[in-house]
């Protein structure tokens, strides 16, 4: 039995070790309802661990080597500089080569500021909290386009939060750690985003893919979504808000698995591959600057000044009503039980005080005529019988039913 | 233990470096990995860690050591994705333990054996990772086998340069 386990040893550990990490990846995986396997999205204190210390591990090193991409060309530039000062003699076009080094590490510097300046314009005028992070690395895989930024938990930041340049959206925060966090992409065949066609309204789910570009799955055919159509977030995903912009529409293709559906491949406008510096919407919470707060409140007093002389009307019209004559008589006989009450008459014991308002007594006209309300014109002979039944009535002339001429003055 | 010994290790040729780099390379491999995509555009197409798997596997001539190292970077490669722990971790681990058991047997000294059997674990080590992505697990996975076809040539080129530069810091008797 020894002499087995020495002479398998090699192999024996292989297994053993295959083993071990098969069983800790099907832990990791879960099946959906739709009978598929997906990806248990809230890693497992485990798989956690595993990830800070990876996290912990490799970030410092990314930290100081981004830190120190400037600092790379000055040494390079200081290496010329102890060149130089041993050889005294060094000709012009060294000196030019040194000038077009540090005029490139200026340059460097000033787009980096001008990157830096668009960038915080944005964040001024932008309606929500935001936190600038610097991109420092990335997952190192084609497979899994995830980068990672230089803040986490100690500056705030929570999963599921949005990540966006001043062009467009990046991803959403997936893994927060001390002092850094993970993103997912866009372009990552896992991530999903909501959006809508700008000019269709169509909408969609925003996936990416084995290339990195990501792309709208699952829509039906649609001969209006044209190259060139803007995209935007639907906002009904709980991540990114509403109207940011996505990218443009770069074409369509049939849906390779369905018919009748078509998958439209999307140009993002943020530069994914080329990520400097970006923005974390801390806080959906509308922040709006001083002025347009000070609008805001401007608005709001006159509309309380508007609703208080709305009031100030009613109230006037009120008044009045109960000062002008009504229409109602004051001869008039008081209502039985049952009915309303006349002005300033109390409800007597055990008389109901919600009772139907009668309409309003008119007075009698003063030179009453046949117009007159209640005034009724006298019976013909014709219309004193009935009509039988069955027979069609028609209507009798009589001496009312005649035109009146005007009698001409004599 | 006396396979271990100082005299057998003369007689196979295995090959014995500093301990700061036994450390020191696998840990720049991986923060190399996750950074340089970043000035490469989004272009992955090579796998440092492999390649220093496929190495020291080779040089040591130990399957267990070889096996060991794949797994430790693999997994650690593993954890800075978005994906399962453990997919990477395997695909390496075969992949050190075959390069291992080859150390064994071929003449490790030959620098186009070596470039041809990095170029040929790259090959085996993406072919492992889409099964046990796609098969084992049952996830949905889009690939591109000429990205992975790019990154074993680049693989390959990447140890023609590195392999003799690593040669070089080794401890002669």
């Amino acid at each position: 039995m020894e002499s087995f386990f020495v002479r398998y040893r090699n192999l024996l550990v292989l297994l053993a070790l295959l083993l071990a990490q098969i069983i800790g990846l099907a832990v990791q995986v879960r099946r959906a309802n739709n009978g598929r396997n997906v990806l248990d999205p809230p890693d497992g204190a485990g798989v956690r661990l595993i990830r800070l210390w990876a996290d912990g591990l490799l970030t410092p090193p990314e930290q100081m080597v981004h830190g120190s991409k400037l600092g790379v060309l000055s040494l390079w530039q200081n290496y010329l500089d102890l060149r130089h000062t041993r050889e005294q003699n060094l000709d012009l076009q060294k000196t030019i080569d040194r000038m077009r080094l540090e005029q490139a590490s200026l340059l460097e510097d000033a787009r980096q500021g001008q990157r830096l300046q668009a960038l915080n314009d944005f964040q001024q005028k932008y309606i929500y909290k935001t936190l600038a992070a610097q991109a420092i690395g990335s997952s190192g895989s084609d497979q899994s386009r995830v980068f990672y930024i230089d803040k986490g938990a100690n500056y705030g930041l929570t999963p599921d939060m949005a990540v966006i340049t001043a062009d467009g959206i990046v991803g959403k925060v997936r893994e927060v750690f001390p002092r850094s966090a993970q993103v997912l992409a866009i372009n990552d065949q896992t991530s999903g985003a909501g959006v809508i066609l700008e000019t269709t309204r169509t909408r969609g789910i925003l996936r990416g893919s084995a290339a990195g570009r990501p792309q709208i799955v699952g829509i039906l055919a649609d001969q209006r979504i044209q190259p060139g159509e803007k995209v935007l977030t639907a906002g009904g995903d709980q991540i990114f808000p509403r109207g940011l912009p996505v990218g443009v529409v770069e074409k369509v293709v049939p849906d390779p698995e369905r018919d009748s559906f078509i998958d439209v491949i999307v140009k993002p406008a943020a530069h994914i591959d080329r990520l400097d510096e970006v923005l974390v919407i801390t806080s959906t919470e509308p922040r709006f600057p001083a002025d347009q707060l000070q609008d805001i409140a401007t608005s709001e007093e006159l509309k309380g000044a508007d609703a208080a002389a709305i009031k100030e009307q009613h109230k006037a019209s009120e008044i009045m009503a109960e000062r002008l004559p009504g229409l109602t008589d004051p001869n008039a006989p008081a209502p039985a039980p049952g009915t309303a009450l006349a002005p300033g008459q109390t409800a007597q014991p055990g008389q109901s005080t919600i009772v139907p308002v009668p309409p309003p007594k008119l007075l009698p006209a003063m030179h009453p005529d046949r117009f007159s309300p209640g005034a009724t014109a006298p019976p013909s002979k014709e219309n004193e019988a009935a009509p039988a039944a069955g027979q069609e009535q028609k209507p009798a002339p009589s001496s009312e039913a005649k035109p009146v001429t005007p009698k001409r003055n004599q | 233990m006396a396979v271990l010994g100082a005299s057998h290790s003369r007689n196979l040729g295995i090959r014995h470096y500093p301990l700061l780099v036994y450390v020191m390379t696998p840990l720049v491999a991986l923060v190399l990995q996750a950074w340089l995509p970043r000035l490469l555009m989004g272009y992955v197409w090579f796998d440092l860690p492999l390649v220093v798997t496929v190495y020291f596997a080779l040089v040591r001539r130990d399957p267990i050591q070889g096996t060991l190292m794949g797994m430790g970077l693999g997994l650690f490669e593993d954890a800075v994705t978005s994906h399962p722990i453990g997919i990477n971790g395997v695909a390496k681990t075969v992949a050190g333990f075959l390069a291992g058991s080859m150390g064994i047997r071929i003449d490790v000294e030959n620098q186009t054996i070596r470039v041809i059997l990095t170029f040929l674990l790259s090959i085996l080590s993406s072919a492992i990772y889409i099964f046990v992505y796609r098969i084992l697990l049952g996830l949905d996975l889009q690939w591109n086998w000429f990205s992975d076809l790019m990154k074993a040539v680049v693989n390959s080129l990447i140890a023609a340069a590195l392999f003799p530069l690593l040669d070089r810091v080794q401890i002669r008797d």
